[in-house]
């Protein structure tokens, strides 16, 4: 037992773990890396897209007409996944529109477009002290600084370095491979800033906190990998050179490659404690800390059907042609541009697309360099794919399945494990396009989980509408029961009162309750108390042979009338007028004009009446 | 030998009760293949209610317009039954899209927001309405209601982020002539 521990551990010092499959295709190389990395001249316009990476569009900080600075902020990262965008040189910010972008669609999508003042002018740079400052602060000012993955997969550094404890990161793997043909930027970087891409990994191990750093570089860049030996050779970093072979940049074949570690397909390289840069983008690390510079530009090789292929350091928004005519122009017959390596990469749209964080290599395409491809012929089942498989698929049923439109069953296969290298197609002896129809069932089935989300969340809003217009419906009908309730219990109370009143006797009412014997009680003693009062008052008013002082009659007619009145009731032997005389008189009068118009009413029927008899 | 009976028995029922499936589990599996859209273009005053009657035989199962070819041969796969073409008395399949309110022209009447049926209209009476995008199902119950019509269907637009990938189509050449 011990000894095959022991032996694991010899061949995880020394060895190189090879994965299965890989192709060799042809190198294409040599022709970029013939001069050292070039500069360009400012272009005319700068168009920065903000579909730049992976994760959410970033929010526009600018207005049309403002004044920038080279490096200043004019987009912030919005959400957890995504990333700023900086201005690349000063000028005036002349639109926010649609534009062109290089994406694989050729459709347009929001760009900004500054217009260079040539003065380059760079906003105050603040480097850090990294090493200093609290680990945490320094992780979330990357947020701001736009640096993301540059050797293609443009994922936001900021989320790969957050040091929230839980990473657990040992081993730090810097992907210098670079596997694809054509594609010479990381090679010519290490070879010239060998140095600068070591205080990048530094600060990259510091805050991951990772014990070991591996380099892996592929045995056609000695140059490079010699330049990276003599940088680290003061350092704990492991400069590896692993055998050519494509895709062996892919980062989970790396890692395979130098460790041996198979990560499982569910898990992701942080989960066993490894990370994967770029080294494009740790020496960004190392500009953004020690220059305060964010990322603004970056090292792309312009190669193919050019005059001078050549790798140069272009401003993130620099316009295609502009690269073009710096490498000499594009060479008779170039037909289109190919964005990435001829395995990954796609065609651009046109030439008038900018160049965005993702381009490390951009190829001028002819008919003699890329032969247009013979017609697909069926498969045959020969399985030379899953032979060329890095990732151990069986492609021949992937395309089966594909082809088919039977996604379910491509899911099983596990089509979202491809990373579409290419390396099946590339072998296949039929020609048939077997990672067009991966792209295509991928997003097939994005789309479709899409609307399958969409469905669930209207089903949810549509059941809540129900529930809703069900509750209130209840709540309405409760309501009406509640008033229609309390208006019973006030007519029933009403009633009581008035059979109270009319009775005048509470034994009736002993079994209502002892609310309504009391209330009746009460009234009852006010009643008494009133008439008391008033028989006083009448006593009163005998004695002293006075009308009540609350009458007031003003009227000299009236008051002559009562006087007559009194004579007239003394003469027959009874009693001075009572206090109401007034209103009792009215109401006589009334009465008298009553009783007159009703016998007019029957003398005038009664006429009427004899007419018709005598008619 | 009846003991074992009795046992089994009563296992049976003991797992007959503790593992009772609530609701028709064929409703839920034939809602999970409609698209939700509560159109009512069925017949039915939503996609539950139509999968109710589906599954209760009331309904064909080529009514749904929204949910497409696609949708009809999904749940001809589920119900055992033969494929058909969908009912043209129900509608025809559109290019999926979304309301939206000409918003200087809405008089903040509420009809359309009583119309929704998932609650994607935002706004108040005698107040501008605005349709909630990302929720609308494109049912186009609101359009009729409208007493001034300003609500029209958009399409939706490709993008780079709702772009997919093309099937391959490859250039088939004579490799020999007769």
């Amino acid at each position: 037992m011990n000894a095959l521990v022991n032996f694991t551990g010899l061949l995880k010092k020394t060895g190189i773990f090879k994965f299965n499959g890989g192709v060799h295709p042809p190198e294409n190389k040599a022709q970029s890396t013939q001069l050292p990395i070039g500069q360009l001249a400012l272009p005319e316009k700068i168009v920065l897209p903000l579909r730049q990476h992976v994760g959410n569009i970033p929010k526009i900080k600018v207005a049309v007409g403002e004044q920038v600075l080279k490096g200043q902020l004019i987009a912030e990262a919005e959400g957890a996944v995504s990333a700023a965008i900086h201005a690349t040189t000063s000028g005036t910010v002349s639109a926010i529109e649609d534009a062109i972008i290089p994406h694989p669609s050729g459709l347009p999508d929001r760009c900004i477009t500054i217009k260079p003042d040539g003065k380059d002018e760079w906003i105050e740079k603040k480097p850090q002290d990294w090493k200093s400052t609290d680990r945490k602060s320094v992780v979330a000012s990357l947020r701001l600084s736009g640096i993301v993955g540059l050797g293609g997969a443009t994922f936001p550094t900021h989320i790969k370095l957050r040091s929230d404890g839980k990473s657990g990161v040992h081993t730090l793997i810097i992907n210098a491979a670079e596997c694809e043909p054509y594609i010479t930027c990381d090679d010519l970087l290490m070879r010239e800033r060998a140095d600068e891409i070591v205080k990048g990994i530094e600060i990259a191990q510091y805050l991951l906190g990772a014990e070991r750093v591996l380099i892996g570089i592929e045995d056609n860049k000695r140059e490079a990998a010699a330049s990276m030996r003599a940088a680290t050779a003061n350092t704990t970093m492991q400069v590896i050179v692993v055998p050519t072979l494509y895709p062996s940049g892919d980062a989970r074949r790396l890692v395979h490659l130098v460790l041996g570690t198979e990560i499982p397909h569910d898990k992701r390289t942080t989960e066993m404690g490894l990370q994967v840069f770029n080294v494009a983008t740790v020496l960004a690390l190392y500009r953004y800390f020690e220059h305060g510079e964010p990322s603004i530009n970056r090292i792309v090789s312009m190669t193919g059907n050019v005059n001078k292929p050549q790798n140069f350091e272009v401003l993130f928004g620099t316009p295609l042609q502009h690269l073009v005519a710096a490498a000499g122009g594009a060479k008779a017959e170039t037909t289109h541009y190919i964005m990435g390596g001829p395995m990954m990469g796609f065609d651009l749209p046109s030439e008038n697309v900018p160049i965005t964080k993702a381009a490390n290599c951009v190829i001028a395409a002819s008919p003699t360099l890329f032969e247009p491809p013979p017609p697909a012929m069926p498969c045959i089942r020969c399985a030379r794919c899953a032979d060329a498989c890095p990732v151990n698929l069986q492609p021949q049923e992937l395309y089966w399945f594909a082809k088919a439109d039977n996604f379910e069953k491509a899911n099983d296969y596990k089509l979202f494990d491809c990373i579409e290298c290419g390396a099946c197609s590339y072998v296949c002896p039929s020609n048939i396009p077997l990672v067009q129809y991966y792209r295509y069932a991928k997003s097939e089935i994005i789309a479709i989980d899409k609307a399958h989300e969409a469905a669930n969340l209207a089903r949810e809003r549509n059941d809540f509408r129900l529930a809703r217009i069900e509750r209130e419906k209840l709540e309405r009908a409760q309501k009406h029961a509640e008033r229609a309730a309390a208006q019973k219990e006030e007519a029933a109370k009403k009633a009581s009162e008035n059979l109270n009143n009319d009775a005048l006797e509470p034994n009736i009412h002993a079994g209502s309750g002892n609310v309504v014997l009391d209330a009746a009680t009460a009234k009852k003693a006010a009643i008494a108390a009133a008439i008391e009062r008033a028989k006083a008052a009448k006593a009163a008013a005998a004695q002293t042979g006075d009308a009540p002082k609350n009458v007031v009659v003003s009227d000299e007619n009236v008051k002559k009338e009562i006087a007559e009145i009194d004579a007239r009731r003394q003469s027959v032997g009874l009693e001075k007028l009572p206090v109401d005389a007034g209103i009792d008189k009215e109401k006589q009068a009334k009465i008298a004009a009553a009783i007159e118009r009703a016998k007019a009413a029957k003398a005038a029927a009664e006429a009427a009446k004899q007419i018709e008899k005598n008619s | 030998m009846i003991g074992l009976a009795l046992l089994l028995g009563a296992a049976l029922g003991y797992a007959a009760l503790k593992f009772k499936v609530e609701g028709d589990p064929l409703i839920a599996r034939i809602d999970a293949i409609l698209p939700q859209t509560q159109c009512g273009q069925c017949g039915f005053p939503g996609c539950k209610p139509y999968a109710t009657a589906i599954a209760e035989g009331r309904a064909d199962i080529n009514q749904c317009p929204p949910g497409g070819d696609a949708g009809v041969r999904a749940l001809a796969d589920l119900m055992g039954m033969e494929y058909k073409p969908l009912n043209a008395e129900n509608g025809v399949e559109k290019p999926k899209a979304v309301a939206f309110i000409d918003e200087p022209v809405c008089i903040g009447c509420t009809l359309c927001i009583q119309a929704c049926p998932v609650d994607a209209i935002l706004g108040a009476a005698k107040h501008m309405h605005t349709i909630i995008t990302s929720e609308c199902t494109g049912c186009e119950l609101c359009v009729a209601p409208c007493p001034v019509d300003c609500i029209t269907m958009v399409p939706i637009a490709e993008t780079p982020d709702n772009w997919k990938w093309r099937y391959p189509v490859i250039p088939i050449k004579p490799t020999f002539t007769l």
